[in-house]
């Protein structure tokens, strides 16, 4: 059972033209196809940040700089309101009914919150990456992808063409290739997340927010995926919400440290897991709590 | 795409900005046109139906006369009422019954599995084919003397309401957390006394909620009573006889070429509406009234 | 080991106490199962006899009962086409008129509404469940149906060249196939909605942010993320509202007028299964060749509500599954008229 994407002219060029690359090669991620970014990436500067759920203030006044390019790790014990902060950023906590916020969230000049900025416009600058692997059940691996670019009426060659870039700059391609037409429901957890990803990096977004994307993998897709965003960060400016702290050790260039809605501690990753300032985040690094 | 600072944010083309708005004004004024019926027929209910609540509207049988007052519908309340409520005591205590087959012994048998499939089943069976269920079984037989019957009438309802009963209570039964039983069964408690003891106060609200509603829905059906219960004017305790009932009063009164007498349908059906909303209404604040605590 | 084996079978016999007490468990179990027996052989009974009372008329007349267009009570022949195609229009057009509709108020609700809106606005739609048959028939006679002839002349006669719709000019008569069918879509609309409702509020969370997240408006994520999830679900509550309307007796009797002829248009006049029934019955009751007739007709109907609700409980648990709950509270909706919310 051949995809129909696969068997067109327009897909075996590309396939010629990436000859010589082996099984390997394809299921890693591919550099070129993630494209390179376009100056010095975009800055996120967050100010005064509070976040509610009803009457419930999660997240009290939160000031912090990401640097564009860069991998930005969040930690802190659960409930301390890093997936609300995160959620803010590209505007998802007002999805959740009778959940509100105030401040500023700043794309290097664009307030994102501004009255006259489309809400669609600014998650699609602004991808995210949930918890859960959440493919769309009822459409295939190709559609998965798709989903995002068909938004702005992408079609025929230019869709295929970059839903495949997407694929491969996950590392997914290998995998998939031959099934594209398959239930994306059908892949493993951790294929599902990059998939996921995929579909996150397919609409080019410039910013992209990771909500504790490998807390529900194995050992060895985390790996993957922790690959998966060295590569990505030569592209876009990632947060990444964890409460693994050696997955923030890792991954990340700089970490924050959060504890019940502020921010205790921003700081290199190597200096915040080694010479905390803050006898809190020492704590917590150190596994005395959380 | 789009790089740099100001012009960072890419563009949302008007014609996906408008499919938004056109598809969600939509949806905003389908639910306003799916209210629309609704409305209608309450107000010419009101309007057409208050002008028959005279004096003598409630007080008085219809007549049969053709000429001056046709009487009013006294004895269809009545005779609504009774079968109604003899519909009720049957198919009440047999659905809970069923219920709690399927919930406390039946669970995941295959029995039961094979009874909640018929039961489902039952709920799409046409109305009117329960009528002639009973006229082949009992009317045309004569059983208990006479032909047409108001207790057949009220075994058709029953049969109607059943299913609806039986899955309303087993739902409500289902939300008996399981935990209750174990506690009780843990003290030693035969099943029985769990079931009597435990489950069906816990459940006792949404089980007159769902009763409510079946009896709402019986109360207003016509099509069976057609051909079990048939029509008589006068006022009358017996159910072994014809009676009169409101929708059967209506459905004969709507073909009348008499202005009095289709007001008169008027007059009925907001009696009936106004029975079955109160019911409804009763049910659902029971409902939420039981959720809230 | 032997000792203790002794003890517990010593014990054993106290645990059972006395077979009386045992009685009223044992007298419940049973009951209840004979209880659900004898409902189950209750339905097959009265189906044998359905099918024997309609011997006579089926043996007479064999298929052309369902497919010979001559229903003519004078010269007693009874082939029912006309009653079969009546029904089929009438649920037809309120299939088409009164799913979108309802599917369309389930969205609203359950995507769009203000949370606080929501319960009101919800018991009002299933406050149409609760309108008894006979007081829509009514209201479509008296009020509906003489109301909308004008606008039924102005639409056949500016859209007469679309088959089956003009042609009909100035022969347009108050009861027609077209108001009893929006009469049936207006009284199945509430049990649509209340099954889609259910069913959408079944769509996962997170298929709807992941739409969202990836920049899609209202709308996109509708179509995007719940649209196709619930689509099962969606087509068989739409295949139960069917069931209601092939079944419905009396507002379709009232406003269908009643002519047991193939209607040319959608504005024509015909008939329907169930409103045959309840018309002819009493004209049949010293013809009992027209009776049986009359009860193959409801066999008729019977065996088609059947098919059509046992298909659309097939899609509802297929919408549902995994929440054997949601499933059971769907269908209860259905049978109360939107208990569920």
């Amino acid at each position: 059972m051949i995809p129909p994407e696969t068997t067109s002219k327009e897909s075996d060029a590309k396939m010629s033209t990436a000859e010589g690359r082996s099984e390997q090669t394809d299921a890693t991620p591919d550099r070129a196809a993630l494209g390179a970014r376009q100056g010095k990436g975009h800055s996120v500067l967050v100010k005064d940040l509070h976040a509610y759920y009803g009457q419930v203030h999660a997240v009290k006044g939160i000031d912090i700089n990401f640097s564009p390019g860069e991998v930005t790790a969040i930690i802190g014990p659960s409930g301390c309101g890093k997936s609300t902060m995160v959620r803010c950023i590209n505007r998802m906590h007002e999805e959740i009914p009778g959940a509100r916020s105030e401040g500023e969230v700043k794309l290097d000049t664009l307030d994102v919150y501004d009255a006259g900025v489309d809400i669609t416009a600014v998650r699609r600058l602004i991808g995210m990456v949930f918890q859960k692997p959440n493919p769309f059940p009822t459409m295939s691996i190709f559609d998965n992808v798709a989903a995002g670019l068909r938004l702005t009426g992408s079609r025929g060659d230019n869709l295929r063409e970059r839903v495949h870039k997407a694929l491969r700059a996950v590392g997914l391609w290998g995998e998939v290739k031959n099934r594209l037409s398959s239930a994306g429901g059908g892949l493993s957890g951790g294929q599902q997340q990059r998939l996921c990803i995929a579909r996150t990096i397919a609409v080019e977004p410039e910013v992209i927010l990771m909500d504790e994307p490998c807390s529900a993998l194995d050992p060895v897709a985390t790996l993957k995926v922790e690959e998966l965003i060295d590569e990505l960060k030569q592209r876009y400016t990632i947060v990444i919400v964890t409460h693994n702290m050696q997955q923030a050790g890792r991954v990340a260039d700089s970490t924050v440290f959060m504890l019940d809605g502020e921010v205790i501690e921003h700081a290199p990753t190597e200096k915040l897991f080694t010479t905390p300032d803050d006898e809190r985040t020492e704590r917590y690094v150190t596994g005395k709590f959380g | 795409m789009s790089t740099g600072a100001s012009p960072l944010l890419p563009h949302v083309s008007g014609r996906r900005r408008r499919t938004d708005k056109i598809m969600r004004g939509l949806l905003a004024a389908a639910t306003v046109i799916a209210l629309i019926p609704l409305v209608l027929i309450i107000y010419y209910l009101l309007y057409k139906g208050l002008k028959a609540w005279s004096g003598s509207f409630f007080s008085t049988d219809p007549n049969g006369n053709f000429f001056g007052d046709p009487g009013g519908v006294r004895s269809a309340i009545f005779g609504t009422l009774e079968i109604v409520g003899l519909a009720t005591l049957i198919s009440i205590p047999i659905g809970i019954a069923v219920a709690l087959y399927l919930t406390e012994y039946g669970k995941d048998h295959w029995f039961a599995s094979v009874v909640r499939y018929f039961v489902d089943v039952m709920t799409g069976v046409p109305s009117i084919v329960f009528g002639l269920f009973i006229y082949i079984v009992l009317v045309v037989s004569h059983t208990g003397g006479s032909g047409f019957a108001g207790w057949k009438g009220a075994l058709a309802l029953a049969l109607l309401m059943l299913p609806i009963v039986i899955r309303s209570a087993e739902v409500v039964l289902l939300l008996v957390p399981n935990s209750l039983r174990e506690a009780a069964l843990a003290l030693g408690a035969p099943r029985w006394r769990v079931v009597w003891r435990v489950v069906l106060p816990t459940a006792r609200p949404g089980l007159i909620t769902g009763s409510l509603l079946a009896v709402a829905r019986g109360m207003g059906e016509t099509a069976p009573l057609l051909f079990t219960v048939s029509l008589a004017f006068g006022l009358t305790g017996n159910l072994n006889s014809q009676m009169n009932t409101l929708p059967v009063q209506i459905f004969t009164d709507i073909t009348n070429p008499r202005n009095v007498i289709v007001t008169r349908a008027w007059g009925a059906a907001l009696t009936l509406v106004a029975l079955v909303l109160i019911l409804n209404l009763v049910a659902r604040l029971i409902a939420r009234r039981s959720r809230m605590a | 080991m032997e000792a203790s084996a002794t003890v517990i079978s010593g014990d054993h016999s106290a645990l059972e106490g006395s077979p009386l007490s045992r009685l009223p468990d044992r007298a419940l179990r049973y009951g209840l199962t004979a209880l659900a027996v004898a409902i189950l052989l209750l339905l097959l009974y009265f189906f044998i006899r359905l099918i024997g009372e309609s011997h006579d008329a089926l043996s007479k007349f064999g298929f052309s009962f369902v497919f010979g267009n001559d229903w003519d009570v004078s010269r007693n022949i009874y082939h029912g086409a006309a009653l079969v195609v009546g029904t089929l229009i009438t649920s037809g057009i309120a299939l088409l008129i009164g799913v979108p509709v309802a599917v369309a108020t389930a969205l609203f609700l359950t995507e769009m509404c203000p949370r606080r809106a929501r319960p009101a606005l919800a018991m009002l739609v299933d406050l149409l469940a609760a309108v008894p048959s006979v007081v829509y028939g009514l209201w479509g006679v008296f009020v509906l149906g003489p109301k909308l002839q004008p606008v039924e002349k102005w639409f056949a006669d500016t859209f007469s060249f679309i088959p089956f719709i003009g042609g009909g000019g100035s022969s347009i008569t108050p009861g027609n196939y077209f108001i009893a069918g929006l009469i049936l879509a207006i009284m199945i609309l509430p049990i649509v909605s209340a099954i889609s409702r259910e069913v959408l509020a079944t769509v996962p969370a997170e298929n709807k942010e992941a739409a969202l997240a990836l920049g899609a408006t209202r709308w996109e994520m509708i179509r995007m993320a719940v649209l196709p999830y619930a689509r099962p679900g969606i087509t068989g509550g739409a295949m139960l509202g069917l069931g209601r309307a092939i079944g419905e007796t009396i507002a379709v009797v009232l406003t269908i007028g009643n002519a047991p002829t193939i209607g040319k248009h959608i504005f024509d006049q015909g008939y329907s299964l169930a409103a045959v029934i309840a018309n002819e019955f009493g004209e049949a009751a010293n013809q009992p060749l027209h009776k049986s007739a009359l009860f193959a007709a409801g066999l008729v109907l019977f065996i088609i509500t059947l098919i059509v609700n046992i298909i659309a409980r097939w899609f509802v648990s297929r919408g549902t599954r995994g929440q054997r709950g949601a499933g059971g509270g769907a269908i209860g909706a259905v049978a109360v008229g939107g208990a569920g919310e």
